[in-house]
């Protein structure tokens, strides 16, 4: 039996250590790993654990990040719980499996510390990766510091093997600025931790002989369809046991999540749509903002999938003008988190003014000050009746300002 | 408990229905003898994982399945990892004591065809093995990504006409010899490693009996004939494995703790290569006389692997 850990009720950790605390509490049974900056240390961390007692489980360090997801495809067809991390190309290299992960319903936990994708090689945070694994049928839920990126992957455990659900879920957190900054976190007892988490309820075991399960079978036009809307369906569906699950857990911890975050949103007039680290920099903004009678709020995903449509619909339809911030290169188009809510809002009646900012790749600074202007900028298109300046626009570039699109007005 | 009678073929070929007749192989593909052998040598549980290839697209088609055991096939190139997570879930499992069936006892096997194991899945099983996990990989080597249409792998030999390396006016077909991945994997380190031939059933049996009651990461690397892609009739299946096993082709033999060499048969009338390159269509323009000096350098590393193989054998080095 795994030694128990001494754990204070306010402790000092940065994201990363929050995460390998909370996957040592869940008694993973399995954890398939590779190393990569900066998730490195959650594997580290967790190794330190296997050396002193700390785990029961298996810690297996395989060749690269692909077979990590393999490895971890495995162990979860064989009933237990099982996780991993990783980050930017390695994540890159896992994305096949990611697939067949989702594809096999496999309720693996990935903490993903989110980290520019090359080239040009890039070690610090944006989310490249979290943008890569959108369609690839994983919950994706964002931790916005460290304290949340614990409290997330508890979460994770329970919403992914829940049986209603029974699908493989990341938790993201902001490469170095909340995976090597360390701050208070609030943490469970061991105990309590795994009380919560609860044992693991296998479902299709490889390793129960008395009904064999094959598990990857082919199929072409005459099926695929069928599984691929039922996953869907699956992932949809989700958004009821995270909403229970994250009230479970605020009972417990008097922390409340919500799949759509709202920051000063009763009566915004503008607003700021972001992910990551980037929330906690807007919230401080609008704040100071609202002290110069500016009614600035911010919406945050929480999910990212399954995408908030309803309630991001429901966060933002009384405001004027939004501005969406995407922290990953678009790729020539607009950017994802402008696309969603663009499509989310088009559905109101208000449709108010959308416009979207790409910013911060490669670990870029995104400042108070920047947030500020871009909520000035939301405000200037609410006075003038229609959106003033390029609907894309790359936020904190270097030299010529870059923007694309003009509002067409009569 | 592996059984213990394997005298009789027809008993033997009969013993276990874990691998369903029903499959999608071709008529007179090996691959299905190689895998009914391997399930009927054990009377354990097994965990199998399957790379992408003829014998995982033949085997589960849903709504079907011909897995009458647990069976897993993530991709191409890691069914030797997907079986170590599997095997690592079955220790922690046991450890936790959260096993239905504790004591029964369980192997785990994984097969892929030439191309998963000596090209795109190399990676994954080197990391297998170099990890330890108690499993057997055994790779159905047919010499070509035959799942697709004949494309050239590693595991091609020279001279061999394939759709990506084609005989041709200027060309006499793959130009690169075969990769030796017996002797990769015995370099691992690996407690057992042989090449092995369904024609040499009793030798294939007791080799895969050996492997899977090895403890740690078994290698085998068996001939599987193919009707299709080499070009011969469906029925000559073993007589073509026959000929690969007689000629030195595809010599059998096992690497016990990557030094111990033993050669498991030794032909009594050693035949040409000639002869078996003959009897299949991939070789045929090797018989033009622009391209003999192809089947003399074939026959020449033959020879010379054989006496390798002989001396190392003696040398108990």
């Amino acid at each position: 039996m795994a030694q128990k850990y001494d754990i204070k009720e306010t402790e000092v950790w940065d994201g990363n250590y929050a995460a390998s605390q909370a996957l040592r509490q869940a008694r993973v049974d399995v954890v398939a790993a590779y190393p990569i900056t900066p998730s490195t240390p959650i594997v580290e961390n967790y190794g330190n654990y296997v050396a002193n007692g700390y785990v029961d489980g298996e810690f297996v360090m395989v060749e690269s990040e692909h077979a990590a997801m393999s490895g971890c495809v495995g162990a979860a067809a064989s009933g237990g719980r099982v996780a991993t991390a990783t980050s930017s190309q390695g994540f890159a290299l896992m994305a096949e499996v990611l697939y067949q992960a989702s594809g096999m319903r496999l309720p693996i936990v990935l903490t993903v510390v989110n980290r520019a994708l090359a080239s040009p090689l890039n070690v610090r945070g944006d989310h490249s990766d979290m943008y890569l694994g959108r369609d690839s049928g994983w919950i994706q839920i964002d931790a916005f510091n460290a304290e949340e990126a614990y409290d997330m992957t508890l979460c994770a455990f329970r919403i992914g093997e829940h049986l209603n659900v029974r699908l493989p879920v990341m938790v993201h957190q902001d490469g170095f600025i909340t995976s090597h900054t360390a701050q208070n976190v609030h943490p469970l007892s061991d105990d309590d931790a795994y009380q919560f988490v609860g044992d693991y309820k296998g479902v299709d075991d490889m390793l129960d002989f008395s009904r064999p399960v094959t598990y990857g079978a082919q199929t072409e036009e005459d099926w695929h369809y069928e599984h691929k809307a039922k996953q869907h369906k699956a992932l949809m569906d989700s958004r009821a046991v995270i909403d229970e699950i994250f009230e479970e857990y605020g009972k417990l911890t008097g922390r409340n999540y919500k799949r759509v975050e709202s920051y000063m949103m009763e009566d915004a007039e503008v607003a700021i749509v972001a992910l990551g680290t980037t929330v906690e920099t807007c919230r401080v903004a609008a704040e100071e903002l609202r002290a110069e009678g500016i009614k600035a709020g911010v919406v945050a995903p929480r999910c990212f999938r399954p995408f908030p449509f309803d309630n991001i619909r429901e966060a933002l339809k009384n405001v004027k003008a939004v501005a969406c911030l995407d922290r990953s290169s678009p790729g020539g188009a607009m950017g994802a988190l402008f696309n969603e809510v663009s499509a989310a809002l088009y559905t109101t009646e208000a449709r108010p003014l959308v416009t979207n900012f790409i910013y911060g790749l490669g670990g870029r600074d995104f400042s108070i000050k920047e947030a500020k202007r871009i909520f000035m900028e939301q405000k200037a298109h609410v006075d003038a009746g229609h959106i003033t300046t390029p609907i894309q626009q790359f936020s904190g570039l270097r030299g010529p300002k870059l923007g694309f699109f003009e509002t067409k007005r009569s | 408990m592996a059984i213990t009678s394997i005298k009789n073929l027809k008993e033997f070929s009969t013993s276990n229905d874990r691998f369903e007749g029903a499959h999608l192989l071709c008529p007179g593909c090996a691959h299905s003898m190689i895998v009914r052998e391997l399930m009927n040598c054990t009377d354990d549980n097994l965990v199998i994982g399957t790379n992408t290839g003829c014998l995982e697209v033949s085997t589960a088609v849903y709504p079907y399945t011909s897995w009458d055991t647990s069976w897993i096939h993530i991709g191409f190139e890691n069914a030797a990892t997907a079986v170590s997570g599997a095997e690592a879930m079955y220790k922690a499992r046991k450890r936790k004591g959260t096993l239905k069936d504790p004591d029964a006892p369980v192997k785990f096997v994984a097969f892929g065809g030439d191309g998963s194991t000596y090209d795109i899945g190399f990676q994954w099983l080197s990391g297998a093995v170099e990890r330890g996990h108690d499993f057997t990989y055994i790779c159905l080597d047919n010499e070509n990504y035959a799942n697709t249409g004949g494309q050239r792998s590693s595991a091609t030999p020279i001279g061999a006409t394939t759709t990506t390396a084609q005989a041709g006016s200027h060309s006499y077909g793959k130009k690169e010899r075969k990769k030796d991945m017996v002797a990769i994997m015995a370099a691992h380190g690996a407690p057992y490693v042989a090449q092995l031939a369904p024609n040499k059933w009793k030798t294939m049996a007791k080799g895969f009996q050996r492997a899977l009651e090895t403890e740690g990461p078994c290698f085998i690397n068996t001939v599987s004939a193919c009707c299709t892609e080499w070009k011969f009739d469906p029925k000559d299946t073993i007589n073509i494995t026959d000929l690969a096993t007689d000629s030195l082709m595809f010599p059998v033999y096992e690497i016990i703790d990557g030094h111990e060499l033993n050669i498991l048969y030794r032909p009594k009338n050693v035949i040409p290569v000639e002869e078996y390159l003959a009897a299949q269509g991939r070789y045929k323009h090797l018989f033009k006389p622009e391209n003999r000096h192809v089947i003399d350098q074939i026959q020449k590393d033959i020879d010379e692997k054989w006496e390798m193989l002989q001396r190392r054998e003696e040398a108990r080095i």
